[in-house]
């Protein structure tokens, strides 16, 4: 690809090893992006439910969730319209802990993430797996907000930040991937930023 | 619904002008260019000698059967791409871009639609737009548009010939008094729509939802298109 002519960008001889390629640093700013209107989910008849290929297909009350043991990530988030934001605290449970309860089935590869308000992401199940990703309602020792998805959303850091649904309510285990969302409509189905797996074709 | 999606190509500049100071109009050669929808939008990647890059992505303006591909800009405050499009860029440059992309922000003239668009939100708005009136589909397409001046708002004139309602926020536009849409200003162009497209800043985005859930219209026929701060 050719060198743009009289381009330089910005000065980057501090740019940190943890920013993937094609990103940059959103500083103290969290930009949102949704493609719905946002909904305001009452956690009184919120449910959280894992089904699919598992043995036991599991739901749980918002009250069912906040007493399984807490689990916390610290660390960088990455959006695939190219910010990245360092340093932030999740607190949740962990996947593992619902998978746990649902005993997945030997087949189970891959996994649906289903938002309340019909947002579907599909996800390979070893990256929802062993500490990867997170059930989270609170940021920054805060209430997760509407527009973060809030009250309680899916967080899978290491993968784009579309991957990590808001409004999370169900995860289908399946033998087969199937393209969620924004997969359908030319992402890629998986989306590492440190393989700028961005679009559909990408490595 | 299986929208198109290019892979990385390269783009000349045929045409550049500055509409405003804070707008760049840029009109491409796209090569191997795939054809897009309205409301689609292309990612535009610039590379440093030393193999840097910096990419965004930019909704497309023109209509799918316009030769060249359009892109209207607005230049951010220190934003590194809108910032060296805006200064640097000129005619004969060639761009990377890769598109288009995005399946679901699209309007294919199949269903009645209302589009209502802050700022250089209106920028998908104009591709639909321009595509509706070369099919003849204009009374399938509603568009009301925000801006706080005449000025900030691209593509102002088009978009008045075209029919679409007008709302300044911050100056009188013959005799509208400066103000956001009413609700009642909203009503008559919501007749028989079973689609709404929403397009603008995160702040407008959440405050057009907001004004078309309280007009009626079901939150899950909405398809928001937002930005934020990502020069």
């Amino acid at each position: 690809m050719p060198v743009t002519r009289g381009f330089f960008g910005k000065k980057r001889p501090q740019r940190p090893d943890r920013l993937p390629p094609g990103q940059y640093d959103a500083g103290s700013s969290w930009p949102t992006l949704t493609a719905e209107a946002t909904p305001r989910l009452d956690v009184e008849t919120w449910t959280m439910t894992v089904d699919g290929l598992v043995g036991r297909p599991h739901t749980w009350t918002w009250r069912d969730v906040q007493a399984l043991p807490a689990s916390a990530y610290v660390g960088d988030i990455h959006c695939v319209t190219t910010w990245s934001k360092f340093d932030m605290t999740f607190r949740g449970v962990s996947v593992d802990t619902l998978l746990e309860a649902a005993m997945p089935l030997p087949e189970a590869r891959f996994v649906m993430a289903h938002s309340t308000t019909g947002y579907t992401t599909n996800l390979p199940l070893d990256d929802v797996t062993g500490g990867k990703a997170w059930v989270v309602w609170e940021v920054d020792g805060k209430p997760l907000t509407r527009d973060h998805g809030g009250p309680v959303r899916l967080l899978v850091p290491h993968l784009y930040f579309w991957k990590s649904a808001k409004w999370i309510t169900r995860l289908e285990l399946m033998e087969r991937d199937r393209p969620g969302f924004w997969e359908q409509n030319g992402y890629h189905d998986r989306g590492d930023p440190w393989l700028e797996q961005r679009y559909q074709g990408d490595p | 619904m299986t929208a198109p999606t290019g892979d990385w190509t390269t783009g000349t500049i045929i045409e550049l002008d500055h509409p405003t100071d804070r707008l760049v109009r840029l009109r491409l050669h796209v090569d191997d260019r795939v054809d897009h929808l309205p409301g689609q939008h292309y990612v535009v990647r610039l590379r440093a000698p030393d193999g840097y890059t910096a990419q965004r992505s930019y909704s497309i303006a023109s209509d799918p059967d316009d030769p060249l591909l359009e892109l209207m800009v607005e230049c951010l405050p220190g934003g590194e791409v809108s910032g060296h499009l805006h200064d640097v860029a000129e005619v004969g440059d060639v761009l990377e871009l890769r598109g288009p992309i995005g399946g679901w922000f699209v309007w294919e003239g199949d269903v009645p639609a209302i589009c209502v668009a802050g700022g250089s939100g209106v920028v998908p708005i104009v591709a639909m737009a321009r595509y509706a009136r070369r099919l003849g589909l204009q009374d399938r397409l509603r568009v009301v548009v925000v801006a706080r001046t005449w000025e900030e708002l691209p593509y102002a004139a088009e978009l008045q010939r075209y029919g679409a309602f007008i709302a300044l926020t911050r100056e009188n536009l013959t005799d509208r008094v400066a103000a956001p849409p009413y609700h009642d200003e909203l009503a008559p162009y919501l007749d028989g729509v079973e689609r709404a497209y929403v397009c603008g800043s995160v702040g407008f985005a959440s405050y057009a939802t907001r004004l078309l859930e309280e007009s009626g219209i079901p939150a899950d026929t909405i398809r928001v298109e937002q930005f934020g701060e990502s020069g």
